[in-house]
């Protein structure tokens, strides 16, 4: 061999704030002495935590249809809602509500979507952003579409869109962050690496040691981050948006956490990981270990924690109430929504509809 | 007025509202310095600059689904699908998403978008190069899909779908994209999408029609007129949400209906034609209704690519088979 050598090197930077307990590992953000931002978020943790327990319980009694739950993403999704403002634009995926109701979408406008309603994408607090994306991945390239307009309207603003660990084999992800390397996008993508897609473990999802090495390929800054600890994921999306908004180009983070769930309420993940494995991550997930770190720094207390459990039961139980209230649309919705205006064809088709309908079906 | 090209009225079009709208952006593989394999979008990223005609990656899911994410942000995306052939990556942003998001989100967001296609075969093409796929999207809620043949028809209806409020997917076919020139008058005018054009009319058979099959479809006509046989063409133009109307308007005036197309027969757009008309109108038909399709077949490469395309032959052959009933 007339020539051998090196010609790149690449390395993916691991961040945490906080330890296993919520113990700081060394200097914190200047951010995190805002201590009433901090009581924040974590009352947002646990009121998405107090929906998400409630929203399984109602599947489990017939009143919600399939439902993905959120158990043990909180400081991911809470994280990345913090980081965010208000006219930078959302992505997710299904499962991502703590962001969501961080940006203003109602309990009702979820248990509307979950409950087989179209009206539980209307957002009116967050009017830009997309709704919950079911094809796995496909949400990727929205979001670059939707830094391109920022970039050439030359807004300071960015997208974020949410993947998962499964959603990073799809083409539609690497298609997507390659776009945003080559224009420089106003893009963060945030891997919620939770370990499981479905019953495939990340092992059998890749060769890669990590999710966030995808972004090398892609020629843009990668990280891998503590998921679970609420301080290193504002910290570090906070990082990324600004940059993103500044024009400084797309960044992917891979958040490390675990789906303590079910994969949804039609899973049973007993099938295929163990009660050791569960007990383990368990003892890691998020909530306790913020409220550790708030309590370290005398930012809460028992009756915090009672008040807040108590309003966010109320809360709850009130959209619950709402949501059962709430009529199922009338057969036009199926149609009145698919054009600006309504074809010939769909305005016979609304009528056949409406005259079934009234014979009760 | 200047005699043009289809593909030189695909370009004026592009040209006038991106002059007029500044929200048109124009995005796909080799659009920019390159102006698109076939030229139609030539001139336009020097006039209008490189944020405005965006070269993409490789990757037409991407230009599909990137186009869905402008258009929620308020941009009027002009996307170009190399080949008709190469949508197939794209029909998951197409059917899962362009074609819904008005109405999973209940009006809430929309797609303003162009998707842009050559369709069809007839020049010599490589494989996968010269396909017909109309039906599969015509076949999903929330999609227009419009195809012109002639460079007037390409051009008033090209401005129309930009300006449409809702997806729309251009098929344009490539064997008429320098068949002929035409005058067209550059003054912004929008042809209506949704609407039949006859192109020629009739007495005794209606023909109906699009994209490059008008051709062959009028000189066929012109044939039979030698034999006293009248027949009307009509160019369906906008295949999703079809005109029934002015189909069923003919077929009543002449009893006869044939339709032609250059896709395979099976599940082609003619059968839900033919089943329309059975449904409304067959009373007032003389004939049973018969297709002139593409075989149910691949697409063979080209050296048979005309024995594949449905030719004036097949076509005579139908109507005379339609009236001697």
């Amino acid at each position: 061999m007339s020539e051998q050598r090196i010609i790149a090197h690449f390395e993916i930077p691991y961040r945490a704030c906080l330890d296993g307990d919520g113990a700081p590992l060394g200097p914190l953000p200047a951010w995190v002495e805002d201590g009433e931002l901090l009581r924040r978020m974590y009352r947002a943790m646990v009121r998405a935590r107090a929906f998400d327990t409630k929203a399984v319980n109602l599947q489990r009694t017939g009143k919600l249809g399939t439902y993905p739950s959120c158990l043990g993403h909180e400081a991911t999704h809470v994280g990345v809602g913090a980081a965010m403002r208000p006219d930078d634009v959302l992505f997710t995926v299904y499962r991502e509500i703590g962001t969501k109701f961080w940006r203003g979408v109602d309990m009702l406008d979820v248990l509307l979507y979950w409950g087989g309603d179209e009206r539980g994408t209307l957002y009116q607090r967050s009017p830009q952003d997309f709704p919950f994306c079911v094809p796995i991945g496909s949400q990727m390239p929205h979001a670059a579409g939707a830094a391109l307009a920022m970039q050439i309207r030359d807004q300071r603003r960015c997208a974020l869109a949410f993947i998962g660990d499964g959603g990073t084999s799809q083409g539609a992800f690497y298609e997507a962050i390659n776009f945003a390397g080559v224009k420089s996008l106003p893009l963060v993508c945030v891997i919620v690496n939770n370990r499981w897609a479905i019953s495939v473990p990340v092992a059998a999802q890749t060769a890669a040691a990590t999710l966030a090495q995808k972004a090398i390929a892609a020629g843009i800054p990668a990280l891998q981050i503590d998921g679970n600890d609420l301080l290193v994921v504002r910290e570090a999306v906070g990082e990324a948006v600004e940059r993103a908004r500044g024009g400084g180009g797309p960044t992917v983070i891979e958040a490390l956490t675990y789906r303590l769930s079910d994969h949804t309420t039609s899973d049973d993940a007993t099938r295929y990981r163990s009660a050791e494995e569960v007990a383990a991550a368990r003892r890691l997930e998020p909530i306790a270990r913020t409220r550790s770190f708030l309590q370290s720094r005398a930012l809460w207390d028992e009756a915090d924690e009672q008040a807040l459990k108590a309003a966010c039961s109320e809360e709850v139980d009130a959209a619950v109430k709402q949501y059962l209230a709430t009529p199922k649309q009338s057969t036009d919705a199926m149609f009145d929504f698919l054009y600006a205006q309504l074809t010939p064809t769909l305005r016979a088709q609304r009528e056949e509809a409406r005259r079934y309908a009234a014979l009760g079906h | 007025m200047a005699k043009m090209t289809m593909v030189e009225a695909i370009n004026m079009a592009h040209a006038w509202e991106m002059a007029h709208d500044p929200s048109v952006v124009v995005l796909g593989e080799d659009v920019g310095t390159n102006g698109g394999v076939f030229r139609a979008t030539v001139g336009l990223q020097q006039r209008f600059g490189k944020a405005r005609v965006q070269d993409t990656p490789l990757a037409e899911g991407l230009i599909a689904g990137t186009a869905i994410g402008m258009a929620a942000q308020g941009l009027k995306p002009v996307a170009e699908i190399q080949f008709m052939g190469f949508i197939y990556p794209a029909l998951d942003q197409i059917a899962s998403h362009m074609a819904r998001l008005r109405n999973r989100t209940r009006g809430r967001l929309s797609c303003p978008v162009v998707l842009r296609m050559p369709h069809g075969g007839g020049i010599h093409a490589p494989e996968h190069h010269s396909e017909s796929l109309e039906a599969l999207l015509c076949h999903h809620p929330g999609l227009r899909v419009v195809c012109p043949s002639s460079p007037a028809r390409a051009y008033g209806l090209l401005l129309a779908a930009i300006r449409d409020p809702d997806p729309v997917m251009f098929l344009e076919p490539v064997r008429l994209y320098r068949f002929a020139r035409q005058e067209v008058q550059d003054d912004g005018q929008a042809l209506a999408i949704g609407c039949c054009f006859v192109l020629r009319e009739g007495s005794d058979l209606t023909i109906v029609t699009w994209g490059a099959m008008t051709v062959d479809s009028l000189k066929a006509a012109e044939q039979l007129a030698a034999d006293g046989v009248s027949c009307e063409v009509i160019d369906a133009g906008t295949l999703a949400p079809i005109d029934f109307d002015t189909i069923l308007d003919s077929v009543v005036k002449t009893g006869r209906l044939l339709i032609v197309h250059e896709a395979p027969r099976t599940c082609g757009l003619g059968a839900e034609i033919a089943a329309t008309v059975s449904e409304q109108a067959l009373y007032d038909l003389l004939a049973p209704i018969r297709r002139v399709a593409g075989y149910d077949t691949v697409m063979p490469l080209y050296r048979l690519e005309h024995d594949y395309i449905p030719g004036v032959a097949r076509i005579v052959d139908a109507i005379r088979a339609t009236l001697a009933e």
